[in-house]
């Protein structure tokens, strides 16, 4: 891509993160969750793969390495859950109303559900532009 | 009253993503049938959806589309226009048909059945600690629920990865 969407690219991509994070973390109070700041954790990623080539990105994650990473969100998940199945949700963790840490085990799933969402969607569009890109060249 | 200008606007983006013959406009128009829906969720009091429909609705299927798809599609007009439209129009008639009994037994329109849901609502700030209404039903009290909805997500980025390996391996 040209020089302008590099720098732009470069400034935000960063802002793209934190925000994507910042909903993933917040889902228990206010609006958000797991799944949206999952996405737009995938997004920066893919803003970056537009931006720079894919060489750029495939050398800190590659495709196995998303699918690992999506594996060990669902991994996670399912340790959670049984965790919040045994356990009740007063005693996992702070679970005051509006204190800092709140919610019980509910942040915890959020985040397992995040990296699985993420991950997975980013390996997913990694396999969909490397075959397509493969075929023409 | 913004609720129906923003029904009438969708309604003009997606006849008009149906019509138009270029791919990226098409998508666009798509895109904006998506940022009216999230507006009206807004609008029907529901951020977390909207927030949810912005992103994948908009965001992903732009991307998407427009870093895997190169050319324009392939438009597939000719032939077989009367199969197509007998099976749509027996489709359409199946719906109605099964559609009219199972209507019939749904509650009316703003009168929900309120007998587990009640309690959910009682319930889902203290026992959970949650402020958000909705993400404490959805992960604390159905959080069976969303193991099952990331399974079938989990699924499906598997299936996507075997079935283009397996593609790539055919190319070669």
């Amino acid at each position: 891509m040209t020089l302008i969407v590099k720098t732009v690219t470069r400034l935000t991509v960063g802002l793209i993160l934190i925000y994507g994070i910042f909903i993933v973390l917040e889902g228990h109070i206010g609006p958000g969750g797991g799944f949206a700041g999952g996405v737009i954790i995938a997004l920066s990623f893919i803003h970056l793969i537009l931006a720079f080539g894919k060489e750029a990105v495939l050398k800190k994650l590659d495709q196995e390495r998303a699918l690992f990473f999506a594996s060990l969100g669902g991994l996670a998940f399912l340790l959670f859950i049984s965790f919040g199945l045994r356990q009740s949700h007063r005693s996992f963790g702070g679970s005051e109303n509006f204190s800092l840490f709140s919610a019980g085990p509910i942040p915890f799933y959020e985040i397992a559900s995040s990296v699985l969402v993420g991950a997975g969607l980013f390996a997913v569009f990694l396999v969909l532009i490397l075959s397509s890109r493969g075929k023409e060249g | 009253m913004e609720l129906h200008l923003l029904l009438l606007f969708m309604i003009c983006a997606s006849i008009l993503a149906l019509e138009l013959k270029d791919l990226i406009s098409s998508v666009i128009a798509l895109s904006a049938v998506g940022l009216g829906l999230s507006l009206s969720f807004l609008i029907l009091k529901a951020p977390n959806l909207a927030i949810t429909q912005l992103v994948v609705e908009i965001i992903c299927v732009i991307i998407l589309i427009r870093a895997t798809i190169n050319k324009d599609l392939p438009l597939v007009k000719d032939g077989r226009w009367l199969f197509n439209t007998i099976s749509t129009i027996s489709f359409i008639a199946c719906f109605l048909f099964f559609a009219y009994f199972a209507l019939k037994e749904l509650p009316l329109f703003g009168a929900p059945l309120m007998k587990v849901s009640s309690e959910y609502l009682a319930g889902a700030l203290k026992d959970t600690g949650s402020e958000n209404i909705v993400t404490a039903i959805k992960f604390g009290f159905r959080s069976f629920d969303s193991l099952a909805e990331l399974a079938v997500f989990f699924t499906a980025v598997i299936g996507v990865l075997a079935i283009t390996r397996k593609a790539a391996r055919n190319d070669e």
